[in-house]
């Protein structure tokens, strides 16, 4: 393909001018808002964004809205959103792990049927178990006397049972990948499995945890219903704040553009920084 | 500070406590003989993700099943009565018709914006390739409700007599027409057009580095081959690139249909579901939330699963498919 490409030099420059625009075009909706999060209230609800750019020494710049929108919460929602995140991601691969290493490398009987339903269940959606999960936790508080609801465990419970077939899934076809006389040697030499899990399986699959980690990562943190339902107004995260700030946008535009901002800084730092293997972790699941 | 310090205790008790739990079922796994110990290999293993997937996704779906048949307070069975109630509201009618609309564009949408991106950004050279896949793919990062944050702010309306600072209304204006309050335009359904047009925005990413991989994957034999034949660079692509990254198209396809079928966070940030344009994934929200009527909003769900069930089907069918060609 790479020849190919080569002999058509002479159309790279049209073509990177076509891309030029179409990235402009995407780029668009973005700027309008990361311009107007930069903007003095009256000016951003009485001119259109465009013109800060056309004429931008003209322009009242401020800051204010960040600091409004930091004054409403947003710092410690970005706290809470952190603590929702961070387990949500990492326990749901631990027990992915676990599972996806029994798949591969133990035989137990139903293994093929276990494992149909579970690639079934990815399809499934979130909706399909949220009401009586609500009514189990509310179960559990009057048996055991320990509130999920309005906590942080009950936000990692839900994200991770639904991360987990995906994440097994996954797991388990970057394992096949490890030869199985890896194993055997280290059975010989007097390994339990579980120590064969934490010493062998576990670090050599690395390059596909850290891929779904990302994702995982990204879901969790750009999570709505789930963080509305079962953590909701008692620790409130930043889609929440965000949302609501959208509904009550008396502030005007600015202040709701600054917080959509601050809630984009670490998703876009992580995927910046781990695009790599975003795209790596993707491709490896579909491209054969 | 108090909040901090908390956060990070339940970061490390959260995932030290997962840790411990898998280190005490092996400790418990020795106490078994040894040939029980034989026979339950799997089980450590297994156990805290069969609870969890049992517990939280398999029990509440049929929970969930069950309670579609009944009441709204969920206390007696009504048969089919909530079904009955849901095909013959004419809301709910145009419902499906909104998801129906969605399904029937936004994928194949998506699928075309993404092999536009990637036939584009393969021929620019690897750098510049680079930046621009990074651009176009930067939205996968954005949440839905910061997309309809962005969005909404696109389609703001301002009344007659107040500045426009919609760009979507200053492009109308521009060319000589009127400000609209488009989000609340349902003629031709054209309010779901426009939020269709935000997930198309946020997955063509998606869609470009999957199709990418894929045309880099083509064995240039085919393309050399096709090219002495005397074929032309369109001709090339679709009758020899394309049949042979079929498998990835449908791939993304099937991913963004799941995608759209449970559309929901972008319909509650940008109209609230009013105006006509609520889909399957709002509605259960809405019986649930703001109605209250368990038995109506099971029904809603039951019926999104009935309807994503020939897609897990095709899953399950694709991966076996790959399981035997290994």
């Amino acid at each position: 393909m790479k020849k190919i490409l080569h002999r058509v030099s002479g159309a790279k420059i049209g073509t990177t001018l076509v891309l030029l625009a179409l990235v402009a075009i995407w780029s668009t909706p973005t700027l309008g808002l990361l311009i107007t999060s930069l903007r003095d209230k009256d000016e951003a609800s009485n001119t259109g964004w465009w013109t800060a750019i056309a004429d931008p020494l003209n322009t009242a710049w401020s800051i204010e809205p960040y600091v409004n929108a930091i004054e409403g919460g947003m710092l410690s929602a970005l706290l809470n959103t952190l603590i929702v995140t961070i387990p949500a991601t990492v326990l749901p691969l631990i027990i992915a792990a676990n599972a996806a290493y029994a798949f591969t490398f133990i035989q137990f009987k139903g293994r093929e049927l276990y494992f149909a339903s579970l690639v079934g269940l990815m399809v499934l959606p979130l909706q399909s178990a949220l009401f009586p999960v609500l009514k189990g936790f509310v179960w559990f508080k009057k048996t055991f006397g320990i509130e999920l609801i309005g906590n942080f465990p009950a936000a990692w419970i839900v994200h991770s049972a639904f991360a987990l077939p995906l994440a097994i899934y996954i797991l388990r076809n970057y394992m096949l990948t490890i030869p199985p006389s890896l194993l055997e040697a280290a059975r010989m030499d007097g390994a339990s499995y579980y120590q064969i899990f934490w010493k062998l399986v576990m670090p050599m699959s690395i390059p596909a945890i850290a891929s779904f980690a990302i994702f995982q990562f990204l879901w969790v943190w750009n999570d709505y219903l789930i963080a509305f339902i079962f953590v909701g107004e008692q620790k409130p995260v930043m889609t929440w704040k965000l949302m609501r700030m959208l509904g009550q946008y008396g502030g005007g535009w600015q202040d709701v553009a600054a917080g959509s901002f601050l809630s984009l800084i670490i998703p876009l730092l992580v995927f910046f920084a781990l695009q790599r293997y975003f795209v790596r972790g993707l491709t490896a699941g579909a491209v054969k | 500070m108090g909040d901090i310090v908390f956060g990070v205790i339940s970061i490390i008790l959260g995932v030290a406590g997962s840790w411990g739990l898998y280190w005490l079922l092996d400790r418990a796994m020795r106490f078994l003989p040894s040939k029980a110990q034989e026979k339950l290999r799997a089980v450590p293993f297994l156990l805290p993700a069969a609870a969890l997937l049992l517990l939280v996704s398999f029990l509440p779906l049929i929970q969930t099943l069950i309670w579609s048949f009944m009441d709204a307070g969920s206390r007696k069975f009504v048969g089919l009565d909530n079904y009955i109630e849901l095909f013959t509201s004419a809301d709910f009618l145009g419902i499906l018709l909104n998801n129906f609309l969605w399904i029937v564009f936004v994928p194949a949408i998506t699928v075309a914006i993404g092999l536009m991106f990637a036939t584009l950004t393969n021929q620019v050279g690897a750098s510049r390739e680079k930046i621009f896949k990074s651009l176009i793919f930067m939205p996968m990062a954005i949440s839905f409700i910061s997309a309809a944050t962005i969005w909404r702010f696109l389609y703001t309306y301002q009344p007659p007599g107040r500045p426009v600072i919609g760009l979507l209304n200053a492009i109308v204006e521009y060319f000589g027409g009127t400000s609209q309050p488009w989000l609340t335009i349902d003629a031709g359904r054209l309010n779901s057009f426009l939020l269709m047009i935000i997930i198309i925005w946020l997955q063509a990413g998606f869609s470009m580095v999957m199709l990418s991989a894929a045309i880099k994957g083509v064995p240039e034999e085919t393309i050399e081959a096709a090219r002495i034949d005397g074929a032309n660079a369109t001709t090339m692509f679709f009758k020899v690139v394309v049949p042979q990254i079929r498998g990835t198209i449908m791939s993304v396809f099937i991913t963004v249909v799941i995608l759209v079928m449970k559309i929901f966070d972008i319909v509650l940030a940008m109209t609230g579901g009013n105006f006509n344009t609520s889909v399957l994934g709002f509605a259960y929200y809405r019986e649930l939330f703001v109605n209250s009527n368990f038995g109506s909003a099971s029904a809603v769900v039951t019926i999104l699963c009935v309807i994503i069930a020939p897609l897990m089907w095709l899953q399950i069918r694709s991966v076996r498919q790959v399981e035997e060609n290994r």
